[in-house]
């Protein structure tokens, strides 16, 4: 069923576009066909046959893209049972990859997605290195079905969490990651001395180093968490002095240190509505983000509350609100986060060949008073249901209808 | 219940008197069990010249909007609102033309102060984790005036808040109603003459917390039982000393402050708080309250009171729900983003809330969502309803209704000019009148106050923190 959707050509007509590779087109039509963006413009022949969507009024931009979150991995935060985002007795799992603990079937992902968010990371949980994080599209049967790319990053963290992995102080922490990294390196140059038992004992198991492999490479993103202003500049630190490719995610005090990120050209990933001091990060504010992407930072917005991915367009529109351009902050929500994660070619923004992963909106999306009109995700029509929207006909009027 | 109605009243007017008296004004007698005053508030308005803010729209939590509106602010009090108000020639005029004034907005669900940030074990004064009923801990004991949290909250327009104890006992504690103002002592930050209320929590909380350590509670049947011994024990102790009060000969009995709390609840002295996520647990507290005679103010965060909106409707209890929270655990499982709207709907008094120091910072936006998610399912919510969420229910869940929570003549002046319209995503609070007293102009650095915590601390960051 999922093929013969796929082959349908889908024309939605007369909307606002917001490609975000280039400007608005008003009065655009896009062509939607074979799961992939076909046309977009004013003058696009629509095929004989095609299915026509008069989207007239409204906008169109790409799916959301949330570059934070457990979806598929966690159900119920307080049920045990249902969450499968951490390997939690191991502070270096950097050969987790948690694409095989993500669940397809999870009630989280038709409720995130009716609301416009598209495709989301799926992020380890806890440790100095969480594992491996992957992206998956927010629709699809199987794992296969709905994988992007695995894995798009490792996960690493510097902050008060993770320090105990360094005997309880910061520095340790640091060295320990180092250690790791250094035996990484050790590991894939001297991988005969290690079978035969040649090698000094190392500082995690072969796998988790061998996993760091391509991050040492520069073919696999670090992603390190850290919101300390002294946790940032250590994650810098540590990605100058192994030429990692380093994303910082949290940042919470980057934007007094943003020059530093920008000249070190690392990508952030921010929440914008982070602003409640702790030891962590006394100077989380809701300027940030607007501050990074001002002083040249790529920026990518949040919302790390899995339940509640689908208000990541509340965050952009409050990133606005404190600063950021709104098209900058549209920007942040779709194409900078696949920039970031490796898979522009694929995904982003609204360009011909790209997929098709695309929504209409009633306004402007960050607006509160906006309603999701029609999700696309690779080029199938996702209809607008949920368990809470079951649940809302249920109850709408009392008795219930059983 | 006549009996209980005139209670309320009688509340209620004395909180008026003995606000309209100039605050700092010994409330009543809080207990019966003692004549002394204990912790009294000690608030007092600050003095702030007459206020006119002019062509604005007012969204008055009373009625339709008021377009090209002029609100007048005087010692504390509202004293005209309208199209056709003249501007007194002593006011400061502040020009709200396309801005937009409310009520200041009260959330009847925090634990600012009592779980402050930096959120250090130090400073987690919350939850009394020791036993399952601790009718006798107060939040305000624990609440710490210079939570940084506190600022962010004004900033966002919050003028009043209910602090509660956590969830984690069968009866918490008492609750403690605050004006959002900087001070140094939570006795400058009581509402003067405001009731209190006490903290109770159905479900998994209390069960999980105490079943852990293989106590009681550890099921809900055990939660149950818990409340009954409690207010049985209560009853007891309330016929004591109603009986000792009436002619007082001999020795009074015994003073036992967990029964004291609990028993002035059954005298409808006090409001019951009860945090409760699933419909068929609310029906069953319902029946508790009946079994002794008292009455359940609100449920609070209430995922699933659109299953029973009928029976809080016809209860005459409110629902203190979230816009969107669902699913962080099992009994949160089947929260929708219509609870407020279908509550709405079936007449129930209906509240928003935040429980959370960031949420509190745009209970504005909350409102929005919830009403707009109402909206496009065909539900209708008028933007007055919506507004009446953050300010006149929950004025109405605390009991202050008649003292604030809308723009009348005669409320008192709490008040929030906001950049456009508060049910936008891109509007901020501008400045925030509490009791008359501008304690925030967006503006303005010198009106922008910082907990003693963020001094060399926080960096200053400007206006948009």
């Amino acid at each position: 069923m999922i093929a013969v959707l796929l082959m349908q050509t889908i024309a939605l007509t007369g909307a606002t576009v917001y490609p975000v590779s280039r400007p608005k087109i008003e009065h655009a039509t896009v062509l939607i066909r074979d799961g992939r963006i076909a046309a977009i413009g004013t003058k696009v022949v629509i095929p004989a046959g095609a299915t026509r969507i008069d989207a007239t009024n409204m906008w169109i931009t790409p799916g959301l893209l949330d570059g934070s979150g457990q979806l598929g991995l966690v159900e119920v935060d307080g049920v045990a049972a249902t969450r499968d985002a951490d390997v939690k007795d191991d502070t270096v799992a950097a050969a987790f990859n948690v694409a095989e603990g993500i669940n397809p079937a999870s009630r989280l992902i038709a409720i995130t997605r009716i609301a416009g968010v598209t495709t989301t990371l799926a992020m380890p949980l806890t440790g100095l290195i969480r594992g491996q994080a992957v992206l998956i599209d927010l629709d699809g049967a199987t794992l296969e079905a709905m994988l992007v790319k695995s894995p798009v990053a490792v996960v690493a963290e510097l902050s008060e969490e993770t320090k105990s992995a360094g005997g309880g102080s910061r520095a340790g922490a640091a060295a320990r990651l180092r250690r790791v990294l250094d035996d990484a390196r050790a590991y894939s140059l001297r991988k005969a001395d290690w079978a035969r038992g040649a090698m000094y004992p190392l500082a995690a198991p072969a796998a988790d180093l061998a996993a760091l492999g391509p991050v040492l490479r520069g073919e696999l993103p670090l992603i390190i968490i850290a919101n300390r202003r002294s946790d940032i500049a250590t994650a810098l630190r540590i990605a100058r002095e192994y030429r990692l490719k380093l994303i910082l995610s949290g940042v919470a005090e980057g934007w007094q240190m943003a020059a530093d990120i920008a000249r070190a050209r690392v990508p952030v990933l921010v929440e914008p509505l982070d602003n409640i001091p702790s030891y962590d990060a006394l100077g989380a504010r809701y300027a940030n983000a607007a501050l990074l992407e001002r002083a040249g930072v790529k920026v990518a917005l949040l919302e790390t509350n899995t339940h509640n991915s689908r208000n990541l367009r509340q965050q952009a529109g409050n990133a606005v609100a404190y600063g950021m351009g709104w098209d900058a902050a549209l920007r942040a929500v779709t194409l900078s986060p696949a920039e970031m994660f490796g898979v522009a070619a694929r995904y982003g923004s609204l360009d011909s060949g790209k997929v098709a992963n695309v929504v209409v909106w009633s306004g402007d999306p960050f607006e509160l008073s906006t309603r999701v009109e029609h999700v696309f995700i690779r080029g199938a029509e996702i209809p607008l249901r949920s368990r809470q929207t079951e649940l809302l006909e249920r109850y709408r009027t009392l008795p219930p209808k059983y | 219940m006549p009996r209980l109605l005139t209670c309320l009243l009688a509340a209620v007017t004395a909180a008026s008197a003995a606000w309209a008296q100039g605050a700092a004004r010994p409330a009543p007698a809080e207990s019966s069990s003692v004549d002394r005053q204990q912790y009294p508030s000690q608030y007092a308005r600050h003095p702030y010249p007459l206020v006119a803010i002019t062509n604005a729209t007012i969204m008055t939590a009373a009625g339709a909007e008021i377009p090209h509106g002029t609100i007048v602010l005087r010692d504390g009090r509202i004293v005209a609102v309208g199209a056709g108000v003249p501007v007194p020639p002593d006011a400061l005029q502040v020009d709200g033309t396309g801005k937009y004034v409310t009520p200041g907005i009260i959330d009847p669900h925090s634990h600012l102060g009592v779980y402050a940030a930096p959120a250090t074990e130090a400073e987690s004064d919350g939850n009394e984790m020791t036993n399952p009923v601790t009718a006798e801990v107060w939040a305000e004991h624990s609440f710490w005036p210079q939570d940084p949290q506190i600022p962010l909250a004004i900033a966002g327009g919050v003028t009043t808040i209910l602090v509660l104890p956590g969830s984690a006992n069968l009866i918490g504690g008492r609750t403690a109603i605050l004006k959002l103002i900087p001070a140094r002592t939570v006795q400058e930050l009581k509402f003067p003459g405001a009731r209190y209320g006490l903290k109770v929590a159905c479900g998994e909380n209390p069960k999980r917390i105490y079943g852990q350590r293989n106590q009681f509670p550890s099921t809900r049947m055990g939660n149950m039982a818990g409340y009954r011994m409690a207010f049985s024990a209560a009853e007891v102790y309330r016929r004591k000393w109603d009986a000792w009060n009436a002619d007082r000969r001999g020795d009074p009995p015994e003073r036992n402050l967990r029964l004291e709390t609990l028993a002035d609840v059954l005298r409808g002295r006090i409001y019951v708080h009860n945090h409760c996520y699933r419909a068929d647990e609310m029906a069953q507290m319902l029946d508790l309250a009946r079994e002794f005679g008292f009455r359940i103010r609100a449920f609070h965060h209430a995922v699933e009171a659109y299953k029973v909106a009928d029976l809080l409707a016809q209860a005459g209890t409110a629902a203190v729900v979230w816009a969107d929270w669902y699913g962080f655990k099992e009994e949160a499982m089947d929260g929708i983003q219509q609870n407020a709207a279908l509550l709405q709907q079936a007449g129930a008094r209906t509240s928003l809330h935040s429980d959370d120091p960031g949420g509190i910072q745009r209970l504005n936006q909350e409102a929005a969502k919830a009403m707009y998610a109402g909206q496009h399912a065909g539900i209708p919510v008028t933007r007055d309803q919506a507004l009446r969420w953050i300010t006149a229910n929950p004025a109405w869940v605390l009991g202050i209704d008649s003292i604030a929570g809308t723009l009348e003549p005669g409320k008192m002046a709490d008040v929030v000019l906001w950049s456009g319209d508060p049910f936008s995503v891109y509007t901020k609070a501008q400045r925030v009148y509490n009791d008359g007293w501008l304690v925030y102009d967006r503006d303005d650095a010198a009106h922008q106050p910082r907990s003693d915590f963020e001094l060399n601390q926080v960096p200053t960051p400007g206006s948009d923190r």
